[in-house]
């Protein structure tokens, strides 16, 4: 069965956990933005946590399916509609053949996902079905969709859960302000003292410079100590020789306006990086809407990994 | 005359969240750097450390990922540092390796298309990246420039950025090495395959997007194969490897379509042979090791 896609949204691709092992040569691991909420998508349709979903951003697709077909919709807030009738998000929705699914506005957040019992079926590549628009791989035909695309859908693997919509309790948030939490390290020595503390203290906006590779924000400058350029580093002080940069990671090119890298981040170059998003809160930033207001909040490895056990347990709560 | 330095303090160790471990080989860049991060990157993949996601050697330093559920952070960093002294401890400093000709069209209209359309902004607004370079190392023309790029041959001492993009660094003394800045404002747009150059290191973009690197020519053939279609990509898409060996080869417009019509037909391999990087004589005489590999593609 398929998906036939009649209008393709603004940037809608096949995503799923991502691509693994060959970010040594440039390839980004890629997957859903919002890791949990496509997770929670793919449980509500009996649904592997590895099946690959559809990820919208901002403008959802409207499509037919050519069969009978179970789907759910998880992430931003948005009127999800069947042949016109809205519908509800974080729930179970059953099609029939020839139905046609379309979505209205965003109320907050950006993106959002579509799983559908069995998965979207394109083919494997280097283990996984995500899609790298930049080096033109995965997904369908290595692009966001376009109208005319027919999106295959593969069999069920397995019965649908007891479980038919996601708790309340257990959706995430989509706030105008979040604090995330972030390891100082990599090459913070090199800001000044007052550079780093403007960091962990002002109110950073969000800018709709934001996207699969990294998001921009805006705020005051941050300052870096003077130095004597090593060899090789370029000559502002915010220059490394390039080095490989973390996903998370958040560099100041100039010492204006940090960008954090995602999922699509480039995998490596000449920026200093000074502090890395830990893991846990990586689908927050995802979820941040141009505008958000953005503090970032210091902690420590042992915190990290508290609160990587803690998005666990959520995951747990929904996968048994 | 002064060489690159080949001694090298202990690496500097530091978290990327908890899941990155980035050792800083040195911050500045050398030959015995890039040696020493993929000496250390290659006893790393031998080892099959259980939780390792990601080895990544860069030009001079080194990014792990690793699963903490799988290998606590502080056990990972004691495995590396011990990766470290073994490295430090080696009584041969060699690689083998291979050496690749690489046809490239210099000033070529595609690039000079687009460094006309990007010139706002740019140090020399009124001429060519390549006139910029050649000023910016004292040469007295862009084609002593060009000259200069293609006579002796480059180290690929990264790959990244985007897929299967080289970085490359020139196997010459430090003071002969050709140093560009990047563009002030970096370009929305790049020709594939464009060969670019970025302070010491040279590059060549794999895919056509944004880029900073100054634009000297064209590459002829592909560099980054999704579709797998060449002899030369049958095992991966992605060509190149850190540690390999790069000899540029200037090609005339003629010979640049002649290349571009083997693609197509995908009939088109690299020129290739296997060599020994000997990282004391490339610091002591590179002269005489650069003859020596070069040698090697003669056979071919």
């Amino acid at each position: 069965m398929a998906f036939d896609i009649l209008e393709p949204g603004l940037a809608t691709s096949v995503q799923d956990q991502g691509r693994f092992g060959h970010y040594n040569v440039g390839i980004p691991q890629g997957g859903a933005m919002d890791q949990l909420s496509a997770s929670m998508a793919n449980a509500l349709v009996g649904n592997t946590p590895g099946d690959a979903v559809l990820e919208c951003a901002y403008l959802g697709p409207r499509f037919t399916t050519d069969a009978d077909a179970v789907i759910a919709v998880t992430g931003a807030p948005v009127e999800v509609r069947v042949n016109g009738t809205p519908m509800t998000e974080w729930s179970r929705l059953t099609l029939a053949a020839g139905d046609e699914v379309s979505f209205g506005m965003l109320s907050g957040g950006t993106r959002y996902y579509i799983a559908v019992q069995g998965g979207v079926d394109v083919p494997e590549i280097l283990g996984s079905r995500s899609t790298y628009a930049l080096g033109a791989l995965g997904g369908l035909q290595g692009r966001t969709l376009k109208a005319g695309d027919t999106v295959p859908v593969g069999a069920p693997s397995g019965s649908l859960p007891t479980m038919d919509e996601i708790p309340e309790v257990l959706r995430p948030v989509y706030a105008k302000e979040v604090t995330i939490r972030i390891m100082p390290g990599l090459y913070d020595h090199r800001l000044t003292a007052e550079g780093m503390e403007t960091l962990l203290s002002a109110a950073w906006k969000l800018t709709p410079v934001a996207d699969r590779t990294g998001l921009r924000y805006a705020g005051p400058d941050l300052e870096w100590k003077p130095r004597t350029q090593p060899f090789g580093a370029g000559s502002d002080p915010s220059n490394i020789v390039d080095a490989g940069y973390a996903i998370g990671s958040i560099q100041v090119p100039g010492g204006k306006e940090p960008i954090v890298l995602h999922r699509d981040a480039v995998s490596g170059g000449g920026y200093a990086m000074v502090a890395t998003v830990i893991s846990a809160d990586m689908d927050v930033v995802a979820r941040s809407a141009p505008g958000t207001l953005t503090y970032f909040e210091p902690v420590t490895m042992e915190q990290a990994l508290a609160a990587r056990a803690d998005a666990a347990k959520v995951r747990r709560a929904v996968w048994g | 005359m002064s060489h690159a330095p080949q001694h090298l303090d202990p690496a500097r160790y530091t978290w990327g969240g908890d899941e990155f471990l980035f050792v800083e080989i040195s911050e500045s860049m050398s030959l015995a750097a890039n040696f020493k991060a993929n000496a250390m990157a290659t006893r790393l993949v031998a080892r099959a450390i259980d939780g390792m996601v990601d080895i990544c050697p860069a030009n001079a330093s080194l990014l792990l990922r690793f699963d903490p559920d799988v290998v606590l952070p502080d056990e990972l960093e004691a495995l590396v540092r011990e990766v470290e002294e073994e490295v430090a401890h080696l009584s041969e400093q060699t690689l083998e390796t291979r050496i690749i000709e690489i046809p490239v069209w210099y000033d070529d209209p595609y690039t000079r298309e687009t460094g006309a359309r990007f010139r706002k902004g740019h140090q020399r607004p009124d001429g060519t990246d390549l006139d910029f370079a050649a000023e910016e190392n004292g040469l007295s023309s862009p084609e002593e420039f060009i000259r200069k790029h293609h006579e002796s041959p480059w180290l690929v001492s990264m790959v990244g950025f985007v897929a299967g993009l080289p970085f490359m660094f020139q196997i010459v003394p430090q003071e002969d090495q050709l140093e560009v800045p990047k563009y002030l404002s970096p370009r929305t747009d790049t020709p594939p395959l464009t060969v670019g150059h970025g302070g010491c290191f040279a590059c060549i973009y794999s895919v056509r997007g944004a880029g900073g690197y100054q634009m000297f020519g064209i590459a002829a053939a592909p560099i980054f194969d999704p579709a797998q279609k060449l002899a030369d990509f049958s095992d991966f898409m992605i060509f190149f490897r850190p540690g390999d060996i790069v000899k540029f080869k200037p090609v005339d417009e003629a010979e640049y379509r002649a290349i571009q019509a083997e693609v197509d037909a995908g009939t088109f391999t690299y020129r290739q042979a296997p060599v020994t990087f000997d990282l004391q004589k490339a610091l002591t005489d590179p002269s005489a090791h650069n003859r020596d590999i070069l040698e090697k593609l003669n056979g071919i």
